[in-house]
C-alpha cells in the first residue's frame, strides 16, 4: 500500500509537470498544442545526448530543458503566429502543431533511430531507502521534488510577477491587453517558452526514472496529458496538478489491482466521462465558450 | 503492352487498395468537418467495423456483403449514444472527447480474449476486391456530392459557418450534427471491414490516435472545403511513400523519417499557405497571378 503510493505520485508528478505546461498553453491561447509531446522526446534525448558527452546529469538537465524552451518559442513562431486571427485558429492551429510533432519525431528517429535508448549505468544514483513501508529511490524522490519546485515557481511566476501578469492578461483578452500596452507576442512567446521547458523537464525526468528513450516515448503521455488537463480543467493549472497526482495514483492501484493492461483504458475512460458529466473539469472555471 | 499493364496492376494493387480504403477513412472524417466540428473517432469507429466483419465471415460464416453491412450498421449504432452527449461540447473538446472514445475501443480491443487481444486476428479470408473498395469509395462520393446545392447542405454550411445563428433560424443543428458522425463511422466501418478482408489481418494498435491523425491529415491536405478533397488528399498522401522510397537513397536519408518528415511539412505547408488543400492550388495559382497582373 506505502509502496503503491509512492509509485503513484511519483509516476502522477511526471504527468502533473507535462500537463502544466500543456495547460498553460490552452489557457492563454485556446490552442492544443499537440506537438507539446515531441518536445517532451526532443529533450530527453538532448539530455542523453549531453550525458554521452560526458556532461553530469544535473547540468544535462537545465541544459535540456533550456533546449526544450527555445524548441517552443520557435514552434510558436512557425507553427502558430502565421494563424493566429484565422477565424478557425484553434482547430488549424491544432493540426499544424501535429505537423511539428511529426517533423521533430522524423528528426528523432533520422539521428537515433526507432530503438530504445538508455542512459549509461551510473547517470543517477541508484539509492534506495525505504519509507512508510515501502522501498523508494532516491531518484523517485528528486523527481517528486522536482515537480513541486517547478509547479510552485510557475505559480509565483504567473501570480505575482509582471510577466505572469501579462499573460494573464492575454488569456483574458489579447485584444484589451494590448491597447493597454502589453507586447501580446512577448507574452505569448514567454508562455511557450514557459510551457515547453516544463514539457521538457518531464521528458527528461521520465527517461530518467524509466530509463527508455524512444521517438515514440511521447504518444501515450500526450493522450494522458489530455486526461490530466480535462479532468482538471482545461487551463487550470493546480487543477492540471491535482489531475496528474489522482491520474498516476490511479494507474497505480488499477495496475496492482486489476492487471497492467486495464492501465490505460481506466484514464480515457475516465477522461471520456468528465468529458460527459462535467465538461469543465474538477477547477475549471470557465463555461464552455460557444465561438 | 497489356501485360505490362497488368504487370503493373499487380505491383500497385495494395497501394491502389490503401488508396481506396484511405479514402472512406479521410471521407469519414470530413462528414463532421462539414459542418465545422472535428470529431476523431473515427480509427474507433473503423475498429468496430473491422472486427465486426472479420468475425461475422470468419466465426459465423456471413456471406461478405452481410458482413460489410454490419460493418456499417454497428459503427453507425455505437455512434448514437456517443454523439448525442458528445456533440454538445465544442472545437477541442468535441476532439479530445472522441480521441477518447477511440482509444477505449482499442483498448477494449486489446483486453479482449476471445478476438486474441493485442494479437488480433490473422488470416481474414480475402474477399475485398479493387472494384469493391472502388464502388464504396463512388457511392460516397455521390452521397456527399448530392448534398451540395440540397437543403441539407445548406443546413451544414449555416452550422459550420455560424452554429447558434444556424439554430436561431430554425435548423436543427444537433440532428445535422448527429447524422454526420452517424455517417461518417458507417464510412469508416465500410472501410475498416474492407480493410481487414484486404490485408487479412486485423489488430488493435493498427487502429490508434496515429491512425486517426493519418484521416485527418489526408482530409485537410487535400481540402476539406468540398467533398472529393479528402480523395485527393487519401490519393497523394498514399502514393507519396512509394515515390519517397524511390527519393530517399538519392538525399541519404532513410525512407522511414523521409516519409514522416515529408508528411510533416507537407501538411504544415497546406496549413499555413493553403487553408483549403491542395484542390485549391490552381485557383490560389490564379489568384496570385491576377494579385500581380493587377500590380503591373
Amino acid at each position: 500500500m506505502g509502496q503503491q503510493i509512492i509509485n503513484g505520485l511519483f509516476l502522477g508528478s511526471i504527468y502533473a509537470l507535462f500537463a502544466l505546461g500543456y495547460t498553460l498553453v490552452f489557457g492563454v491561447l485556446d490552442i492544443l498544442n499537440l506537438a507539446h509531446a515531441a518536445v517532451f522526446m526532443l529533450a530527453s534525448f538532448v539530455a542523453l545526448a549531453l550525458v554521452g558527452h560526458g556532461i553530469p546529469i544535473l547540468l544535462a538537465l537545465p541544459l535540456a530543458v533550456l533546449f526544450a524552451g527555445l524548441l517552443g518559442v520557435a514552434l510558436e513562431r512557425i507553427a502558430f503566429r502565421p494563424l493566429r486571427g484565422r477565424a478557425d485558429s484553434n482547430i488549424s492551429g491544432l493540426i499544424s502543431s501535429l505537423a511539428m510533432a511529426t517533423v521533430f519525431e522524423a528528426v528523432a528517429l533520422e539521428i537515433w533511430g526507432p530503438n530504445i535508448s538508455r542512459f549509461p549505468f551510473g547517470t543517477v544514483p541508484e539509492t534506495q531507502f525505504s519509507l512508510f513501508g515501502g522501498v523508494v529511490s532516491k531518484l523517485q524522490l528528486a523527481i517528486i521534488a522536482v515537480a513541486v519546485v517547478l509547479f510552485l515557481a510557475l505559480t509565483w511566476l504567473v501570480k505575482a510577477t509582471r510577466l505572469g501578469r501579462e499573460v494573464r492578461a492575454v488569456a483574458e483578452s489579447p485584444r484589451a491587453a494590448r491597447i493597454l500596452g502589453v507586447d501580446v507576442d512577448r507574452a505569448i512567446s514567454a508562455s511557450f517558452f514557459i510551457s515547453s521547458a516544463l514539457g521538457g523537464a518531464a521528458g527528461v525526468l521520465f527517461g530518467l526514472a524509466f530509463n527508455s528513450i524512444s521517438p515514440d516515448m511521447g504518444r501515450s503521455v500526450e493522450l494522458k496529458g489530455l486526461a490530466v488537463i480535462i479532468l482538471g480543467g482545461m487551463g487550470s493549472m493546480p487543477g492540471a496538478v491535482m489531475a496528474g497526482f489522482a491520474l498516476g495514483l490511479t494507474e497505480v492501484f488499477v495496475v496492482a489491482n486489476l492487471g497492467a493492461s486495464w492501465r490505460d483504458a481506466v484514464s480515457f475512460a475516465g477522461l471520456f466521462l468528465v468529458l460527459v458529466l462535467r465538461p469543465r473539469g474538477l477547477l475549471g472555471t470557465a463555461a464552455l465558450r460557444e465561438a | 503492352m497489356w501485360e505490362q499493364l497488368a504487370d503493373l496492376y499487380a505491383t500497385y494493387q495494395s497501394t491502389l487498395g490503401y488508396i481506396g480504403i484511405n479514402s472512406l477513412l479521410a471521407l469519414s472524417v470530413y462528414t463532421t468537418l462539414s459542418c465545422g466540428q472535428l470529431a476523431l473517432g473515427s480509427a474507433g469507429f473503423a475498429a468496430i467495423g473491422a472486427y465486426a466483419a472479420a468475425l461475422l465471415t470468419m466465426r459465423a460464416g456471413a456471406p461478405f456483403p452481410l458482413a460489410l453491412l454490419a460493418a456499417a450498421l454497428l459503427p453507425a449504432a455505437v455512434a448514437v449514444p456517443l454523439g448525442l452527449p458528445v456533440l454538445r461540447l465544442r472545437g477541442v473538446f468535441l476532439a479530445i472527447a472522441t480521441i477518447g472514445f477511440g482509444e477505449v475501443v482499442r483498448l477494449g480491443i486489446v483486453n479482449w480474449d476471445y478476438v486474441n487481444g493485442a494479437q488480433g486476428i490473422v488470416a481474414i479470408p480475402q474477399k475485398a476486391s479493387l472494384w469493391m473498395i472502388f464502388l464504396a469509395v463512388a457511392v460516397a462520393l455521390f452521397a456527399l456530392g448530392r448534398l451540395r446545392g440540397s437543403k441539407w447542405g445548406f443546413a451544414l454550411e449555416a452550422i459550420r459557418e455560424d452554429e447558434p445563428a444556424a439554430r436561431t433560424m430554425g435548423i436543427a443543428t444537433t440532428s445535422y450534427k448527429l447524422a454526420m458522425l452517424v455517417a461518417g463511422a458507417a464510412l469508416a466501418g465500410v472501410a475498416g471491414g474492407l480493410e481487414a478482408h484486404f490485408t487479412f489481418m486485423v489488430a488493435p494498435n493498427g487502429f490508434g490516435f496515429g491512425r486517426v491523425v493519418d484521416m485527418l491529415v489526408f482530409a485537410m491536405v487535400g481540402g476539406a472545403q468540398v467533398f472529393w478533397g479528402p480523395v485527393v488528399g487519401a490519393a497523394f498522401l498514399t502514393l507519396l511513400p512509394e515515390i519517397l522510397r524511390e527519393v530517399a537513397p538519392l538525399v541519404g536519408i532513410e525512407p522511414g523519417p523521409l516519409r514522416l518528415m515529408v508528411n510533416g511539412l507537407v501538411l504544415l505547408a497546406v496549413i499555413l499557405f493553403l487553408p483549403n488543400g491542395i484542390v485549391s492550388l490552381p485557383q490560389r495559382l490564379r489568384e496570385l497571378r491576377q494579385a500581380r497582373r493587377a500590380a503591373a
